[in-house]
């Protein structure tokens, strides 16, 4: 059961990501880009992550691509043009693709052996009560740190994008 | 004793008057300078009759040492600055002192409508100064320290009308030149401090003293021999003289003082101090008495022909000073210094009067264009006169006493030498009365009005008059008797006699030339004009150096040194250095492509390289 | 249907390996793509690979630290985010354009 969820969650992320690298348009990227992330929440809940991927939903595809989508609809992004692309690119650049998420997926197999396996329920710690032990203790340092990290992601961004005074 | 006060005082006269004689009026310049000079000189005569010199007494046969402070303490050498008074050093402590004093008062009244007034002042006393250093020194470094500081202040003091190009050059040519014969003197400084482990004199030369004489060349007689070429430099021996004629680019005074009296008698007081090691080697020594002897033969001739008065005077000076070289190589040490003594009343009498003509006839320099002066300026002529009597040798005058006594020790170390050195006599007699003759008699042949000096000039010229005539009696080779054991006697009575007749015969002969038969010279001149125009050009000896030394040096310099050392490899290493760093600045400048995406490419290469690494390595550990 | 061949419990490497190829996939976007904000949204997806990467070893190691570790970057790419697509306004506001090939001022 678990390898059956696992096998239709990781399909459907990989087909999202490789249409967001291929399509033209860039709204359709983004949806693409939510349907990744969708699926992601899933995979976290079977690995026991139930504040993650709570939050996964809520802050990335919720907030993150609603703030792309305002973005590319304010600034009317057209599709891309079409471009020729130099030799290399474009008879190197796939197996340079698979050469590196290939040596990604070797390193990882030695780092992690498969004698070990994920079953859901087999990890109870993910949840809210816990996480928010550990942050509001453990990591209190860090935790004050990204507030303050936001607020000047906040002001920064308000000065950027504001009308400029005659 | 207080020895430091000696050249103290001179230091103090240069230093009040080069920093601030510029606001002094004129005479509180001269009240700085030659009141420097006169406490110099009587502290000089407090000292010497506190040390028994005037009473007769015994205590200068012991040297009189203060030792100041160590300078140099490396290994096992170990320099002090002593200062240190015996007989030798008294002698030229009274001249240097008195002579400099009469010579500074001198120039009060010649300077006096010159610019520059209180440099030249300022100069006068930071020579005086170094030469009392350089006697009163008690080893070789602080003697060299003087011999250097002395010819520094002789290129100031030639070159002091700089705005003149011949003075300036003439200035170059005496530090030059000097600078050789300092070679020469470093090297003997060298090997003096590797054989004895010490310069002081009193180690040097009691450790001399046990050694065996050298017949042959040897290590002392290499010292003897570098020492003998600083002294050339410094006292204008062959083949290095070529600097003193061209001295008289600077004003009277200094030709006086520093290329009559004093300076140029620092080499024979150098040798003279290091008698002890000449004596230890007979070839060195040998080789001092034949430049000596040559110098003065060569320089005698060049005089009888040249026509600026201050010339012919100054090859008088190379010609008398091989004498001095003479009576020390022949063994006559106390000779030689007694000459210096005598050499320095005349010749510096001889300068200033020449002044005293060259500033009554407003500037004219040339023998050619004086004439009849005797009447208009008596007194210069009565002094001048008395000079002229005593160089020529008449006795019972002070230049005979000190010559006769160098002619027969000439006579008994080689008789050729004295046959030579009467010649020399003979011809320095007539060359000198030429002189004399063609300035003070016959028909004024120039368009001056003559008036005669001031006091401040005259009287310094009847001093040294007086002291002229009289000095002979001042006993030098007794008083030097301690020091330089005198040689048994036994030179024969006819030479006393040869060479004074040769001095009349040179003093009549001028008075048959210039003053009875002006027109003979001409025409034995045009007679003879082959001879007559090689010594008249002074045997082309500086046109010879230039072709032989100096344009090599410098065509060299310019060729070699400058256009391929200079210019191609240190300023191309420097430059190629700097050409470098732009290269390969330009070639980096290339992987800032702009092109975000470049970056990017690098970035994920270089993760890509960063995970082969770690993963091989985790792989490999596995 | 015949039982397919699969593992009773899904390797962990299975995981490591689908972060793998996400973040690959988030590079090729990241190089390849030329409009501004798909390449931020490649970023994204490579952030997100790393999430994935996290919460997997915090099931191995059965402890929650990589939770947190992945919280932090979630609020440090929003940070991002939100900063960035302002850089995207302003540059858009004064170029007229999304090519990243045309902001190369830096160039040499």
């Amino acid at each position: 059961m678990d390898a059956i969820l696992f096998l239709l969650f990781a399909g459907i992320a990989v087909v999202c990501a490789i249409n967001l690298v291929l399509q033209h348009h860039p709204i359709s990227s983004a949806l693409s880009l939510v349907g990744v992330m969708g699926s992601l929440a899933a995979l976290y809940l079977l690995l026991g992550g139930e504040f993650i991927a709570a939050a996964q939903l809520i802050v990335y595809a919720g907030a993150i691509m609603v703030l792309f989508v305002f973005v590319i609809m304010l600034l009317n992004a057209g599709t891309e043009k079409k471009v020729k692309r130099r030799l290399w690119v474009r008879y190197g650049g796939l197996p340079l693709l698979f050469l590196l998420a290939g040596m990604g997926a070797y390193v990882t197999h030695f780092l992690a052996p498969a004698s070990d396996g994920v079953n859901f329920g087999g990890f109870t710690h993910g949840n809210a009560s816990d996480i928010g032990e550990k942050l509001f203790t453990q990591y209190l340092l860090p935790f004050e740190v990204t507030s303050v990290l936001i607020l000047v992601a906040i002001v920064g961004a308000i000065v950027l994008a504001r009308k400029e005074f005659d | 004793m207080q020895l430091w006060l000696i050249p103290i005082l001179p230091f103090a006269g240069f230093l009040i008057n080069g920093l601030f004689g510029r606001r002094l009026s004129k005479t509180a310049v001269n009240i700085i300078a030659v009141g420097s000079v006169l406490l110099s000189f009587l502290w000089v005569l407090k000292t010497l009759s506190a040390l028994g010199v005037f009473s007769g007494g015994t205590e200068l046969d012991q040297t009189h040492l203060e030792h100041y402070f160590t300078w140099i303490q490396s290994g096992a050498l170990t320099i002090n600055v002593d200062f240190a008074v015996d007989r030798l050093t008294a002698v030229w402590l009274l001249i240097v002192t008195g002579v400099g004093l009469l010579i500074h008062v001198y120039a009060t009244g010649y300077m006096a409508h010159e610019g520059g007034y209180y440099r030249f002042f300022a100069y006068l006393n930071l020579f005086m100064f170094f030469m009392l250093v350089l006697v009163l020194g008690a080893n070789y470094l602080l003697l060299f320290v003087g011999w250097e500081g002395v010819g520094l202040c002789s290129y100031l003091l030639i070159g002091f009308y700089f705005l003149e190009k011949f003075a300036t050059d003439a200035g170059n040519k005496a530090f030059i030149v000097n600078r050789i014969g300092d070679f020469g003197f470093s090297l003997a400084i060298f090997l003096i401090a590797m054989h004895f482990g010490s310069l002081d004199f009193g180690t040097v030369f009691s450790k001399v003293k046990d050694l065996p004489v050298e017949a042959n060349l040897g290590w002392i007689g290499a010292i003897g021999l570098l020492l003998l070429v600083g002294a050339t430099g410094k006292s204008a021996q062959l083949p290095l003289f070529v600097w003193l004629p061209d001295a008289m680019a600077g004003p009277t005074p200094v030709s006086a003082l520093i290329h009559a009296a004093t300076m140029v008698t620092a080499g024979v007081y150098m040798v003279a101090r290091s008698s002890q090691i000449y004596l230890h080697s007979t070839f060195a020594l040998g080789i001092v008495a034949i430049v000596g002897i040559a110098t003065a033969f060569f320089a005698a001739t060049i005089g009888l022909a040249q026509n600026d008065i201050k010339k012919v005077f100054a090859y008088s000076t190379v010609s008398q000073l091989g004498y001095m070289f003479v009576g020390l190589g022949t063994g006559a040490f106390s000779a030689g210094v007694f000459h210096v003594m005598t050499h320095a009343f005349f010749k510096a009498l001889l300068f200033l009067g020449a002044g005293s003509v060259i500033h009554a006839l407003s500037g004219e320099q040339d023998l050619r264009n004086m004439g009849g002066l005797r009447k208009k300026i008596p007194i210069t002529f009565i002094t001048l006169m008395c000079a002229g009597i005593a160089i020529a040798g008449i006795p019972p005058f002070s230049g005979y006493q000190s010559k006769d006594k160098i002619l027969e020790a000439a006579y008994i170390y080689s008789p050729w030498m004295y046959w030579v050195g009467v010649i020399t006599a003979g011809m320095t007699a007539f060359y000198v009365f030429r002189a004399l003759f063609l300035a003070f008699f016959g028909e004024p042949r120039g368009h001056h009005h003559p008036h005669e000096s001031p006091p401040s000039m005259w009287i310094p010229l009847a001093i040294l008059a007086v002291l002229s005539l009289a000095g002979g009696a001042i006993n030098i080779p007794r008083f030097l008797e301690p020091m330089f054991p005198a040689a048994e006697g036994g030179a024969p009575e006819w030479l006393v006699i040869v060479s004074v007749s040769a001095g009349v015969a040179g003093i009549a002969l001028a008075f048959l030339f210039y003053v009875m038969a002006p027109k003979l010279p001409e025409s034995l001149a045009s007679a003879f004009s082959a001879p007559y125009k090689v010594i008249l050009n002074k045997y082309y000896v500086d046109e010879l150096y230039d072709s032989a030394v100096v344009e090599p040096i410098v065509d060299g310099s310019r060729s070699l040194l400058w256009r391929v050392a200079d210019m191609r490899l240190i300023d191309g290493a420097v430059n190629g250095i700097g050409k470098t760093a732009r290269g390969v600045g330009g070639m980096l400048r290339l992987a800032q492509s702009g092109y975000i995406r470049s970056y990017a490419a690098w970035v994920v290469a270089g993760s890509i390289l960063a995970i082969a690494i770690i993963g091989l390595r985790g792989v490999l550990l596995r | 249907m015949p039982p397919l061949p699969l593992p009773a419990s899904v390797p962990i490497s299975w995981y490591l390996t689908l972060s793998a190829i996400l973040f690959g996939l988030g590079v090729a976007g990241f190089l390849f793509r030329r409009n501004i904000i798909t390449v931020f949204m490649s970023i994204e997806l490579m952030l997100n690979a790393v999430n994935l990467s996290f919460v997997t070893f915090s099931y191995k190691l059965k402890q929650n630290d990589g939770h947190i570790f992945s919280f932090f970057v979630m609020v440090v790419a929003a940070a991002e985010a939100a900063v960035g697509l302002a850089i995207i306004l302003t540059v858009f506001k004064n170029r007229q354009t999304l090519e990243i090939d045309e902001v190369s001022s830096f160039k040499n």
